[in-house]
C-alpha cells in the first residue's frame, strides 16, 4: 500500500471476479475499479449478486462453506485474497454496515468501542476520544450523549442504523461498505442516512447497495448496474441516469423490469 | 337431531346446485366431531388429573411423616443411632461440597465441548458422531455411569469414595444435558450478531468470546442449573462408588469420604425394616432435598424469563 498507488485514486481494482455458491455461479467474470472518496452505488434486480459483490469486498462472503471465488481484486495494488492477507486486517480498513440494524446487545458505549477494544486499544480517554468523533461523525452524538450507557436495542431503527455507522467509523476504515442500509428504515430515518453518505464521503470511500433508483441518484457518484450475475453497465450516475449505454441498463432504470 | 339432519339435508341441497364443484363439504357429522372432541378433551384432563394426584398422594404422605421431625436441629445435627438425635449436617455439606465439583466441571467442559461442536467442527464425521450421540449419552442409565466412575475415579485415579470421585462422576452423568443445552443457546445466536463482529474485523474466537457468548450465557446458565439439581438428586451412581451413610466425621476437602442427601434417603429408607423411626428421618430429608431442587429450579426459570431475546 504505497502512496503512490493511493494517489491514482483507485480502491479497489476489480480483475476478473468470479463467484460460485456450489454450482451456481452468482458473479460472472467482474472488472470495475472503485474510486477513492466516492460514493459507488450498486444496483439491479433481486438475486442479481449485489450482496455478494460486496461481502466480497471484505472477503465476508467467504464465510459461507460452499462459496469458491476466481480472479482477483486489488485494494490498493495487492490482491486481497494473496494468502499474506488477514482478513481480520483487511476488515479495520474495510467497515460495513448491514441491511438490518445489528448493534450488539450491549450498551451504546461497549457498541462504539467493540471495535477498538478488540484490537488493543486499552487507554480510557482515548476511548473517549473515539467514542465521541465516531457518534458525532454518524451524527448520532447529540441524541445519545446522555445516554451512552443505555442499552443499543433501547434506540429507534434509525439510530441503531446511525450506531452501527458510528462502530464501523470507530477503527478508522477507509472504505464503508453499506448493503441497502436503509431498506429497513422509514422516509426520515431514511433522509438521515443518506445526508450521513453524503458528508462521510469527504473522508471515506463507500460503496453502497440499494434498492431504490432514486437513492442512487440522490447519493452517489458512480453506479454500477448489476444482472444476473454480470456487470452490465458501470458509470458516472449522471450518465447512467440520462444516458445509458446498455438496453438492459435503461429498461431497468425506467422500471420496465426488475 | 332433526334439526341436524335439516341443516345437513339443505347442505347437500346447496352442493347439488354448484355443480362445477367436483367436491362437497360433508356437514352432517359435525355433531359428531364435536362429541368426540368432547371427549378427548376430558380424557386428557382425567389423566392430567390422576397424573397430579398420585404426584400429591406422595408428597402428602412424605410430608406427614415428616411433620416433628423436620426440625432446625434435624439440619443442624449429625448422624446418631438414636432416630430423635439424628441429623442430616453432613449429608447437606456433602451434597453442597458436590455442587462445589459439578458446577464447575459441567460448566466449563459442557460450554468448551459445546462451543467445539457448535463452532468449530462445523464439518468433519467425528464431530458429526458426536452431535448425534450426544443426546443418547444423556439417556444412558446412571448406574453405567456409577460404575464408569468407579472404574475411572475411584479405582485408576484412586480417588476412592471421596467427593471427588462422586462429584466428576456426578459431572459426567450431567454433561451431556449441559451440552445439548449450550448448543442449543449457542445456536440460537443471531447470526446478524456474528456477521457484526466479524466485519470488525474481530476473529472467530473474539466474537464467540465477546459477542456469542454473553448472549448464551442465560440460556446456558438454565440448562447448568437444571443438570445440578438433576446431579444432586442421583442415588445410584453414588451406591455403585460406594459412598458409606455413616460418617460422623463432617467432610473438610474434596478428598474426603462424605455423605449426600440422596444417599441418606436411601439408607434410612432400608433401614425402617430396623427402625421405624427411620421412616420420618427418611420423609424429613426427602422434604430438604424438594425444597432445594424447588428453589434451584425456580432461579432456572426466573433467568430464562428475565433474559428472554430481546431481539
Ligand atoms: N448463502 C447462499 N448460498 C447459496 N446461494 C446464495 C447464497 N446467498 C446468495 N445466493 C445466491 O446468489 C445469488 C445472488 O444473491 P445476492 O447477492 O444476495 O443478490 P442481491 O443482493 O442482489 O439480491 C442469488 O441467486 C442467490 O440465490
Ligand atoms: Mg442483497
Amino acid at each position: 500500500m504505497t502512496n503512490e498507488m493511493k494517489d491514482t485514486g483507485i480502491v479497489y481494482d476489480v480483475k476478473g471476479l468470479d463467484l460460485w455458491y456450489g454450482q451456481d455461479q452468482a458473479l460472472k467474470n467482474i472488472n470495475m475499479q472503485i474510486y477513492k472518496n466516492q460514493v459507488t452505488a450498486v444496483i439491479g434486480p433481486s438475486g442479481c449478486g449485489k450482496s455478494t459483490f460486496v461481502k466480497t469486498l471484505n472477503r465476508m462472503v467467504e464465510n459461507i462453506p460452499i462459496v469458491k471465488i476466481g480472479g482477483e481484486i486489488l485494494y490498493h495494488g495487492e490482491n486481497i485474497f494473496d494468502k499474506s492477507v488477514m482478513v481480520e486486517e483487511l476488515r479495520t480498513k474495510v467497515g460495513m454496515v448491514f441491511q438490518k440494524p445489528n448493534p450488539f446487545p450491549k450498551s451504546i458505549y461497549e457498541n462504539v468501542l467493540y471495535g477498538p477494544k478488540i484490537h488493543g486499544i486499552r487507554d480510557k480517554k482515548v476511548h473517549m476520544e473515539i467514542l465521541e468523533t465516531s457518534l458525532k461523525a454518524a451524527a448520532l452524538w447529540d441524541e445519545v450523549k446522555d445516554r451512552l450507557d443505555d442499552n443499543a436495542y433501547g434506540l429507534s431503527g434509525g439510530q441503531q442504523q446511525r450506531l452501527c455507522i458510528a462502530r464501523a467509523l470507530a477503527v478508522q476504515p477507509e472504505v464503508i461498505l453499506m448493503d441497502e442500509p436503509t431498506s429497513a428504515l422509514d422516509p426520515i430515518a431514511t433522509q438521515k442516512i443518506e445526508d450521513l453518505i453524503n458528508q462521510l464521503k469527504e473522508d471515506y470511500s463507500i460503496i453502497i447497495v440499494t434498492h431504490s433508483m432514486q437513492q442512487a441518484g440522490r447519493i452517489s457518484d458512480k453506479t454500477a448496474f448489476f444482472l444476473m450475475g454480470e456487470l452490465i453497465e458501470y458509470d458516472d450516475t449522471s450518465k447512467i441516469f440520462s444516458n445509458p449505454a446498455k438496453k438492459q441498463t435503461e429498461d431497468y432504470i425506467t422500471g420496465r423490469f426488475g | 337431531m332433526e334439526n341436524q339432519m335439516k341443516i345437513a339435508a339443505k347442505g347437500a341441497m346447496a352442493s347439488r346446485k354448484r355443480e362445477n364443484l367436483h367436491f362437497s363439504i360433508n356437514r352432517s357429522n359435525i355433531s359428531k366431531r364435536v362429541r368426540r372432541n368432547n371427549f378427548y378433551r376430558v380424557l386428557f384432563s382425567l389423566s392430567t388429573v390422576f397424573a397430579i394426584g398420585m404426584l400429591m398422594i406422595l408428597l402428602y404422605q412424605v410430608w406427614i411423616d415428616s411433620v416433628g421431625w423436620l426440625t432446625p436441629g434435624f439440619l443442624t445435627r449429625n448422624l446418631s443411632i438414636f432416630p430423635e438425635k439424628a441429623g442430616i449436617h453432613g449429608a447437606i455439606l456433602g451434597t453442597v461440597y458436590l455442587m462445589l465439583v459439578v458446577i464447575p466441571v459441567t460448566i466449563l467442559l459442557g460450554v468448551a465441548t459445546a462451543i467445539y461442536l457448535e463452532e468449530y467442527a462445523t464439518k468433519g464425521r467425528i464431530a458429526a458422531f458426536i452431535r448425534t450421540n450426544i443426546t443418547n449419552l444423556a439417556s444412558v442409565p446412571s448406574v453405567i455411569f456409577g460404575l464408569l466412575g468407579l472404574a475411572v475415579f475411584g479405582r485408576l485415579l484412586g480417588l476412592g469414595s471421596s467427593i471427588l470421585a462422586g462429584g466428576l462422576t456426578l459431572s459426567l452423568l450431567v454433561l451431556p444435558i449441559v451440552v445439548v443445552a449450550a448448543q442449543e443457546a449457542l445456536r440460537a445466536v443471531p447470526g446478524f450478531l456474528r456477521e457484526g463482529s466479524y466485519a470488525m474485523g474481530a476473529s472467530k474466537w473474539t466474537t464467540i468470546w465477546r459477542v456469542v457468548l454473553p448472549v448464551a450465557l442465560p440460556g446456558v446458565l438454565t440448562g447448568g442449573i437444571l443438570a445440578v439439581s438433576r446431579a444432586i438428586g442421583e442415588t445410584a451412581p453414588l451406591v455403585v462408588l460406594g459412598i458409606p451413610t455413616l460418617i460422623m466425621r463432617i467432610p473438610k476437602s474434596l478428598g474426603d469420604d462424605f455423605t449426600a442427601l440422596p444417599i441418606q434417603i436411601y439408607y434410612w429408607t432400608l433401614d425402617t425394616v430396623l427402625t421405624r423411626e427411620y421412616a420420618n428421618l427418611a420423609a424429613a430429608t426427602i422434604v430438604v432435598l424438594l425444597i432445594v431442587l424447588f428453589m434451584m429450579n425456580s432461579v432456572a426459570i426466573v433467568i430464562r424469563n428475565k433474559y428472554q431475546r430481546r431481539f
